[in-house]
Formats: structure tokens, sequence, C-alpha cells
């Protein structure tokens, strides 16, 4: 059984010495990443409520940070970094693709019925 | 990542079997199979939830007044610690299964045990967690009044503040009925649980009550819920309000549009049933280690495997924290 690791993150500018200290970096950092996401979600910043491409830019930092943690989630502790990059690209476009086509169809039409409610001649609040 | 299989002596031969395609195990790849199309079924009820909130994008609930509650401490607002802890759980226990399949690599049955162990505790609390989470969210905390449309009006103090219905209500012992049962009556005939207070009983203690006022669903431009004036407040209760609801169900809650808490029960639900059978399977592997099984077969990639879910598992928690809680 053969299992070379690559012991490298944030392309190469940390490497670890052994596959069991990278767990626990990568541990750090997710820890880091939530306690971020913890604390901009109780304080809401008043600076960060302004709307950026049509969603608060406080919601795009949690999108993006939590993309952040999948990506670390999938590449370390699922071994997708030591796999071969057919295997890793099957598995990840597959997804990326599929979701944020659905995603994009969900949610216009999501706004689509809202319009419709809201400039409607019904009433909703009685 | 051959010692799995059994030889069959035409190793050599492009067809012969025992070929391995982009270097993973037959097994690996199945159970990767799984999970990307596990995966499109998770962004598709986290998508669905999308739509149901940009159709409801001016109403929807706040989860910083929904998620408040932390075991023990009772009557403090804290949003977003219980569940910050629950993701640090998972994420721990992921950790340990990590460690458990690289000890695995090097044959240490001893610490592939223990790490084992210690990943099905850390799923245990999580499941745990997510079960009083649940049962405070059924239970609900301040109460609310529905609207003949289905809308929801909450009540404030003048500053602001949640007021419970049963903190300011007038109860009316006359009123009072009890819940009818099948074995008392008309034996066809069901009725769910009662609320505790009736609208009149509500209002009359709105009445009775100068600084209280009622919320309405609405966001303002801020983000805040609308809060009505004092007669407005009197005008839409009388008017409008038709059913007191307490806590959530699939049908009523009192949190916002009742789509908010069936999809909170789907989604956290379908999850934590992952959860739950990733606790067995992990028992199940944890008793083949204990028995020394991949120790005979040489090869501890039954843990790798299980593994592979388990992380997955953890990895749609990171989307459902977001979407549920924080964004």
């Amino acid at each position: 059984m053969a299992h070379e690791h690559k012991l490298e993150i944030f392309r190469g500018a940390l490497k670890f010495k052994s596959n069991i200290q990278k767990i626990w970096g990568v541990l750090i950092f997710l820890s880091i990443i939530t306690a971020i996401e913890v604390i901009l979600g109780i304080y809401k910043p008043e600076f960060l409520m302004g709307y950026v491409l049509g969603m608060k830019a406080l919601n795009w930092i949690f999108i993006i940070l939590t993309i952040v943690k999948a990506y670390y989630i999938a590449w370390d502790f699922m071994h997708l970094r030591d796999e071969l990059p057919g295997l890793r690209r099957a598995i990840v476009w597959t997804g990326v693709f599929l979701i944020c086509y659905l995603v994009f169809i969900l949610l216009q039409e999501g706004g689509y019925v809202h319009d419709v409610y809201s400039s409607g001649f019904i009433t909703h609040d009685f | 990542m051959s010692t799995t299989v059994a030889n069959t002596g035409t190793e050599v031969k492009t067809w012969g079997g025992g070929n391995e395609p982009l270097r993973a195990s037959y097994g690996k790849m199945m159970m990767w199979f799984f999970i990307v199309s596990d995966a499109l079924t998770f962004s598709g009820f986290i998508a669905a939830y999308g739509f149901s909130r940009f159709k409801f994008i001016e109403t929807w609930p706040i989860a910083d007044e929904v998620f408040t509650h932390v075991p023990f401490l009772h009557g403090q607002e804290l949003p977003m610690i219980y569940v910050a802890f629950m993701t640090f759980v998972l994420i721990m226990s992921s950790v340990t299964m990590v460690l458990a399949v690289d000890a695995g690599h090097h044959l240490n049955k001893k610490k592939v045990t223990w790490y084992m162990f210690f990943t099905i505790i850390g799923g245990i609390i999580f499941v745990g967690s997510q079960a009083w989470e649940w049962a405070t969210f059924i239970k609900g905390d301040y109460g609310a009044v529905q609207t003949r449309s289905g809308n929801l009006l909450q009540f404030v103090d003048a500053e602001g503040h949640r007021v419970a219905i049963r903190d300011f209500a007038v109860a009316d012992s006359h009123a009072e009925r009890t819940q009818h049962e099948r074995k008392s009556g008309l034996w066809f005939v069901n009725e769910g649980t009662l609320p505790t207070y009736t609208v009149d009983e509500v209002v009359k203690g709105l009445e009775a009550n100068e600084d209280i006022l009622v919320r309405t669903e609405l966001l303002d431009e801020n983000g805040h819920k609308t809060v009505l004036s004092r007669s407005e407040s009197i005008q839409q209760l009388k008017n409008n309000g038709k059913l007191v609801v307490e806590g959530a169900n699939l049908h009523v809650n009192e949190y916002g549009a009742p789509i908010f808490a069936d999809f909170f029960f789907f989604i956290t639900g379908f999850h934590g049933f992952h959860v739950f059978s990733g606790i067995v399977l992990n028992i199940i592997i944890f008793f083949n280690v204990i028995l020394g099984t991949y120790e005979r077969r040489g090869s501890y990639e039954m843990v790798e495997k299980v593994g592979l879910y388990w992380h997955f598992v953890d990895l749609v928690w990171v989307f459902v924290f977001t979407f549920f809680y924080l964004v």
C-alpha cells in the first residue's frame, strides 16, 4: 500500500512534515473559518450590510467561506488531493455544473413568483 | 490498493481483471458515485429552500431570533453558539476519522480502534444535539397569533423585545374547553392539541397591557420586522387574528412562514438521518477492527471508504449551517 500524501496546502505556502500534522493544521484552519463565520453572524457589522450583486455582502462572505471549508474537507479529509486529477475532476465538476444549474433555475423562479405575489391584484395580508 | 482483491492470475492482461481505473479501487469508486449523487440530492433540497426563501423574501424569519437557545442556559438569548458547537463537534469527529484512516495505512490496529471510537462518540453527541434542537424548536418560545391569511402576528414591548403570550394573555376560565378525543365523543373525529390560549384571551391581554405592540412578519429595509402602532396592533389582532400558535409543526409555526419549519425539519432531519446511518456504519466497522477482520485482510481500506461517507456528512452540514443559520 503505497500512500504518497501531498503535504502542502495553500498552493505550497504551508508544508507539513507528516500527514497527521497536516490533518491538525487543516482542523485549525477550518475552526478559524467557523469562528469568523460565527462572530460575523452574531455581530453582523453594519458596513457589510450593503448589497453586492443583489445579495448582502455579508451573505457573499458566508457563502465564499463555506465553499473554502468544503474545499479543504474534500481535498484533505476526503483525500481528493491525493487522487488522480481525472477522478478529482469527474467528482468536482459534475457536482459544480449541475448544482449551479439547479440553483440558478430555482432562485430565478423563486424571484419570479415573489414578483407575481407582490405586483398581483390579490392581497396576501388579511 | 490491490490487497483487497483476490488475484486471478491474469493481471498482466488489460481485460484480465484487477485493474483499477483512476487508481481507485472498486469500492472506493462506488462510494464516490454515491457521494456525488447524494450531494445532488442535498443540493436539490437546499436549492428548494432557496426557492421558498426568494418567494417569501420580505417575510422570511430571521434565523438569529429562531435558534437562540443553549442547553442549561435558560432564558438567555445566545444565537449561533450552540450550532457552532455542533459544527465543531462534527468537524472534530471528521478529524478523528482521518486519523483512523491514517493509522489504518500504518496497520496500527490499536490506534484505529481508538480513533473510530472517538468518531462514533462525536457522531452521537451531534445527533443528540440535533434532537435537542428539534425539541426546542417544536416546543416554541414566545407564541404568536396566525391571521386569516396565514401570516403571523408576534408581540413585542416598547423597546422591541419579544414578549411571550403567556406573560400577558388574560385567561378566561369560562372559555376553557378540553381537547376532543375519540373516546369521549364522536369516535371518527380527531382534534389536535388545543393552544393554551384563545385569540380572545390574547386580545384582552393586549388591551390590558398598554406597552405591548404587534409585530408583523414584514421586513423593513434594515432587515428588521415591522412593529405596528398601538391602535393598528389592536385592530390587526381583533380583525384578523384566528389561531394562537405555540411552537412549530408541519402545519403552523410561531417563527414565520410554515414552509420554513417544513424545510427545517426536512433538511436537518435528512442530514440527521445520514449522521445516524454513518454512526451505524462506523459501529460495524469499529467491531470489525476489534475483531481483526482488516488486520487479517492486510488492508484497512474499509475504514477509508466509510470515512469518505462520514466526511461527506460533515461537508453537507457545512452547507446546512450556512444556509439555515447564517445567511
